[in-house]
């Protein structure tokens, strides 16, 4: 019936050339520290390259030089050749092994960090716009995927050009109309390899788009179980999985058609090649212009000669996998949606935390403005509340305020100062936000509360525990802070949570607090204590509460009334009732049977 | 390797073209042995006077050959590896089969990064074992075999001569393979850590820039990558040795057949055209040494895979139909008992809820309100059957709730759990997901009772508009509230909701409630709150307290009562109030 074809792969279906100079040249840049290793390797490998062309040749002259003419010491010579090219080309071959793997490790290793660096750069609207499991496999997989090509890849082309080089150089010293009719297969197996190669890429490209797809739709189910569960909608999911299934199995298998094809017409034309030799060198030999040894030193460079070609398809699908990863990793690198610091901040070290909405106006998506000509000041040391229905902007307004996002038109300023015209980080160090979404990290209850910042000692961790009512249940768990929290904190109850984000908070000692419906899922008792304890803590610091239960702020200084994104009434508690406008209708709400007794 | 049994009833569902599969290796095979036969025949010829014709003839024996041994290859794909698909296709789909019959308690427990390796990275390897290991390992036994036995009737002791190191060769894989498993299993491990870490960072990130801690995530994430980079280059530290150690001791080989076949020559006990035949068919061997050791370390991976997934498994459905289900019950009217319940999360936990007794009557309204912590999540889980009670028993219409079908109880218990979860697809997809008739009205029904509809007349694409992960581009508000109208869509006879106004303002909250009135009519609620505007009208209000119920009635007999809920209420007025009273 309906889709859930899962989340839609996006660009990860994408595949571009197997292989694209502009991309490559980039790709080189990352080789560049590493220009030791790459001579190194090229260098080891002239040094081996012709090592393995030279045994058929070496085997030739046995047979026609020493076995034809009897001479058992001639062969014992050429045997220890043989066996000391043979040990010298392992270890060679070890060393390069080793060094090029480190290399590519090293060049991935710097890939991944800067990617890395630039997604904690990146502006909130590209993680609104982006799946986090697309953003993780840039930074993973597309980037493991570039592993074999700087590893192997670039010095095996290498060793590949050499290797071949070599086998012509020998192929053609011993007879060079022989190598011309054995090379004559060459012009159909590349015609094969580029047919092969353009079919496997569209099955290929199939592969990965449902593949892409069959993860997204795990991920996401698999992290929703319980909805599918509540619902009983397992029947269902399972039927829409085995459609993506199915979908990959199908181009899987027309995969494996090319290379059934394939790989059979690459061992046909090896053998076509050794008929040729046997027919036409045969012949030669007949007539006395060739020695059986030569013939058989070419039979054995023509299978040398198609191994490279037949691990081709192996080493497009890595080139094609390369390609298409780092385009989409150059195209993370070259997103510039980051809130960028102006070129001269103003100073601001401690703040005195007057903050000021000018006119302001801001929408997520362009044109569809969730906050319009909001104005608004806060003098320092002030408590402000913000209400409003839901979806009025409340969250939005905090989003804006610390430059989550930039705002369309208006100005904000923190102490008269734009915050435009501030260090990001000198603005976000003055204020410290308890998110309406709860986020918590794996660790230990304590990282979670200093997140790994050294400078918030064990003692601070503790004590805004105890502000928050968060200490009492800690304590309670076995391993008390140092208790493991489990993925997005499962095993908690949601506003023990809460508490440990409002904890969070405090321990980092702001200038400017915001509580975004911190102690919405809170017990009020509990929100009581919080909020006397914060209170004597807060003195002379600002505050900004975003609350729906209006015990929660009927003490602020200062209410903001939201409404449509529109910024409706402000006053104290006391002036917004004998306004009787928006508050006095959700207050009426909130307590009219109170209202009743009263009256 | 005794896991990988577990696939037997795999191969066994595609037993033919498996049988088909493994005859055309052997077809290809012998074919493929007969090149170097004709060769050496070529070559022999050669030495004693031959006839241009005849040379030609070999040729094309050897092309037609290949020609046959070419067209079995390309079924053995067709056949095997096709097969291989077949059964990761059958595997992926029972292990999610299994997946959806796992309890809320197993995901809870179970990092999503995890199940996902399994899904991805084990199932794969797993198919490289059915396939290509399945195939090369026929593939190379029977070549091998053949191959012997033809160039030991060319001559027995330089085959032996020849094939002397091959035994040292196969202890040395197997011992490399060994080792390379062992520090792959530890990539693995730190790869998933690193996945795990970025995941982490990513999806917390306002929480990360909102603290500055963007450098200390990357510090810790720089460790991660380099203790990958260090563990990947302990294995490459050992693999490095097994590519020219392979070739080493093939290239032994020939050399030895090079030596000691060629004194044969010149001792006339061996012909030339059987030696450069033997050669060949030593160069045929190496690929099937090499890929020997190759299979041997799937296997081994492919193994330890197979047992991971065995564990996942043989995970027992915690929560499922079983003897005592009573099928005839096709539905439930909604009568909620619970009857002497107490509940730990695990034995050495402590006590969350404590010889609970409570009886909600069909379309009744009842609220819980207790402090953070106290259990009323876990009571209300226990309901649908999220968790299964330690003591005691939840009954449903008066009959325990194990002995109804999970799909009846669930299909009739619309739950809006405390923490939203959205998928990200269209609104309507998302509003109607438990629906199984898709229909217009029943949207736009819920939409307007859960007053998620006045929202949704101001997106430009209506209930069209495609929601991010988990809904994020909804407020607070709007998730829960969608949350709500996807729980109402089901048309439940029992309806929980767990704090599922918390982001909803009172105004708003108030609409909903006296629309739901209207729609749960004859239809059970059950409600969390820490409101007393949320609770005050129900029934009958409950107050958890130490995993006991410590009050039960109404409002107002509570209020009268002047314990734990009076208290809530006097703190939940404001000061005006405080001094009227
Ligand atoms: N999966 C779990 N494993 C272990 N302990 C758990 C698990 N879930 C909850 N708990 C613990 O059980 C207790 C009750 O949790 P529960 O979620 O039922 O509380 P709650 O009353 O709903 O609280 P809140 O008002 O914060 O939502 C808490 O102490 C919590 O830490
Ligand atoms: N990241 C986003 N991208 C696009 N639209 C958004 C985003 N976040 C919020 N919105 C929209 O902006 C409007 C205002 O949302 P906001 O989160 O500010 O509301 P709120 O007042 O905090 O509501 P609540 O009380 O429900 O939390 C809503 O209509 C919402 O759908
Ligand atoms: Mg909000
Ligand atoms: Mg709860």
């Amino acid at each position: 019936m309906r889709k859930s074809i899962g989340a839609k792969p996006g660009d990860d279906e994408v595949l571009g050339k197997a292989y694209d100079s502009k991309l490559m040249k980039r790709l080189l840049t990352y080789v560049r520290p590493y220009k030791g290793y790459v001579i190194l390797g090229i260098l080891l490998n002239t040094l081996v390259a012709g090592l393995g062309p030279l045994r058929p040749y070496l085997t030739k002259v046995a047979i026609d030089d020493y076995i034809a003419l009897k001479d058992y010491d001639g062969l014992l010579v050429v045997v220890a050749l043989l066996m000391g090219s043979l040990i010298f080309q392992a270890i060679v071959q070890y060393f390069l092994m080793y060094y090029t793997q480190l290399m590519g490790q090293k060049i991935i290793f710097d890939l991944r960090m800067q990617i890395f660096k630039h997604v904690q750069k990146l502006a909130l609207r590209y993680f609104d716009k982006t799946p986090i499991g697309r953003i993780v496999t840039r930074n993973t997989n597309d980037v493991e995927a570039l592993n074999e090509l700087f590893s192997s890849g670039i010095v095996m082309v290498f060793s590949d050009i050499f290797t071949i080089i070599w086998i012509f150089i020998f192929m053609f010293s011993m007879s060079w109309e022989l190598s011309l009719v054995t090379l004559s297969v060459l012009p159909v197996l590349m015609y094969a390899t580029f047919l092969f190669r353009k079919k496997v890429r569209d099955a290929y490209r199939r592969v990965r788009y449902h593949l892409a797809r069959l993860n997204s739709y795990m991920q996401e189910h698999i992290t929703g179980m319980t909805i599918v569960q509540i619902f009983s909608n397992e029947k269902r999911e399972i039927k829409n999985f085995s459609d993506i299934n199915e979908d990959h199995k199908k181009a899987n298998i027309d995969s494996i058609f090319y290379y059934a094809v394939f790989y059979p017409v690459v061992e046909i034309l090896s053998s076509i090649a050794i008929g040729l030799i046997i027919w036409y060198g045969g012949g030669n030999v007949i007539q006395g212009t060739l020695t059986i040894g030569v013939l058989f030193a070419f039979i054995q460079y023509t299978e040398m000669f198609f191994r490279p070609i037949r691990d081709l398809s192996e080493k497009y699908n890595v080139m094609q996998t390369a390609m298409a990863s780092s385009e989409r990793i150059f195209k993370l690198l070259d997103n510039n949606t980051i809130i960028t610091n102006p070129e001269n901040p103003k100073p601001l070290k401690d703040s005195k935390g007057e903050i000021e909405f000018k006119n302001v106006w801001f929408a997520y998506n362009e044109d569809e403005f969730v906050l319009r000509d909001v104005s608004f000041k806060i003098k320092p040391g002030e408590t402000v509340a913000i209400v409003g229905a839901t979806g009025a902007g409340k969250t939005s307004i905090i989003n804006i305020l610390n430059r989550f996002y930039d705002i369309q038109k208006g100005s904000i300023t923190i102490d008269r100062i734009d915050i435009r015209d501030l260090k990001i980080e000198d603005l976000r160090k003055q204020i410290s936000i308890v998110l309406q979404d709860v986020v918590l990290f794996s660790g230990t209850i304590k990282s979670n509360i200093n997140l790994h910042n050294n400078e918030i000692t064990d003692e601070m961790v503790r004590k805004a525990a105890e502000t928050v009512g968060a200490h009492n249940f800690i304590e309670k768990l076995p391993k008390g802070y140092d208790e493991e929290v489990k993925e997005k904190g499962a095993t908690l109850s949601v506003g023990q949570k809460q508490l440990i984000s409002f904890s969070r908070a405090l321990a980092y000692d702001p200038q400017i607090l915001i509580l975004d419906e911190a102690t919405s899922s809170v017990d009020t008792e509990t929100e009581m204590l919080i909020q006397q304890a914060t209170e004597k803590l807060l003195v002379g610091r600002t505050s900004i509460v975003i609350a729906h239960r209006l015990s929660t702020i009927q003490n602020a200084d200062k209410i903001l009334v939201m409404h449509k994104g529109q910024l409706r009434e402000m006053g104290t508690h006391h002036e917004l009732l004998a306004n009787k406008g928006i508050y006095y209708k959700l207050y009426q709400l909130q307590y009219k049977d109170q209202e009743i007794k009263a009256s | 390797m005794k896991s990988l049994l577990s696939l037997k009833k795999y191969f066994a569902r595609h037993k033919r073209k498996l049988l088909w599969g493994i005859v055309f290796i052997l077809l290809s095979n012998i074919t493929q042995v007969y090149v170097p036969i004709f060769l050496k025949d070529g070559i022999d010829g050669l030495q004693s006077n031959i006839s241009h014709s005849e040379i030609l003839y070999y040729a094309l024996l050897i092309v037609g050959a290949a020609l046959l041994s070419g067209f079995f290859r390309f079924l053995i794909r067709q056949t095997i590896i096709v097969v291989s698909r077949e059964i990761e296709y059958d595997l992926r789909q029972d292990f999610w089969s299994h997946l959806q019959n796992l309890s809320l308690r197993y995901y809870q427990n179970t990092s999503t990064g995890d199940l996902m390796a399994h899904a991805t990275n084990d199932i794969s390897a797993v198919r490289m074992f059915v396939g290509p290991a399945v195939m090369y390992s026929i593939d190379t036994s029977t070549k091998m075999i053949m191959i012997i036995a033809i160039i030991t009737t060319f001559d027995w002791q330089l085959t032996i001569a020849a094939l002397l190191p091959l035994p040292f060769l196969s202890y040395m894989v197997y011992k490399l393979s060994k080792k390379i498993h062992i520090k792959f299993e530890k990539i693995q491990e730190k790869f998933s850590e690193l996945t795990t870490k970025a995941q982490e960072s990513f999806s917390g990130i306002r929480v990360i820039k909102s603290y500055l801690r963007e450098e200390s995530e990357i510090k810790l994430f720089e460790k991660l990558s380099e203790d990958y980079l260090d563990k990947t280059m302990d294995k490459v530290k050992v693999q490095a040795w097994f590519a020219p150690l392979l070739f080493m001791i093939t290239g032994l080989s020939i050399i030895i057949a090079i030596w000691f076949g060629g004194m044969k020559v010149i001792e006339q006990s061996l012909t030339l055209g059987e030696l450069s035949a033997f050669i060949v068919y030593l160069g045929l061997l190496i690929w099937p040494v090499i890929a020997f050791g190759w299979v041997l370390n799937i296997i081994q991976q492919s193994s330890a895979s197979m047992k991971r997934l065995n564990v996942i498994m043989s995970v027992k459905k915690e929560i499922s139909d079983s003897e005592e289900t009573d099928y005839f019950v096709k539905e439930i009217k909604g009568t909620v008992e619970f009857k002497n319940v107490s509940f730990r999360y695990g034995k050495n936990l402590p006590v969350v809820l404590d010889k609970i007794n409570i009886k909600i009557d069909q379309g009744d309204t009842v609220a819980f309100i207790g402090k953070t912590g106290v259990g009323k999540t876990t009571l209300l889980n226990l309901i649908p059957r999220l968790y299964d009670v330690t003591e005691g028993e939840v009954l449903i219409d008066g009959k325990n709730v194990k002995t109804i079908p999970v799909d009846v109880i669930r299909s009739s218990v619309g739950l809006v759990p405390q923490e939203t979860f959205l998928f990200s697809d269209t609104l309507e997809n998302n509003i109607l997901y438990g629906v199984k008739e898709k229909d217009e009205s029943i949207l736009e029904r819920v939409a307007d009772i859960s007053e998620i509809k006045k929202d949704v007349d101001d997106f430009p694409k209506k209930y069209q508009t495609i929601l991010g992960e988990r809904g994020l581009t909804l407020s607070g508000g709007q998730k829960q509230r969608t949350c709500l109208a996807r729980a109402l869509a089901v048309n439940p006879k029992i309806l929980i909701l767990d704090d599922s106004f918390s982001a909803v303002d009172t105004h708003t909250e108030e609409e909903i409630l006296r629309k739901l009135k209207n729609f749960m009519e004859n239809r059970t609620s059950i409600i969390v709150s820490h409101r007393i505007s949320t609770v005050k009208d129900s029934d009958k209000i409950f107050v958890i307290d130490n995993g006991k119920i410590a009050e039960e009635g109404t409002h107002e007999e509570l209020i009268e009562l002047n314990g734990i809920y009076a208290d809530i209420h006097q703190r939940q007025l404001l000061e005006e109030e405080l001094k009227q009273i």
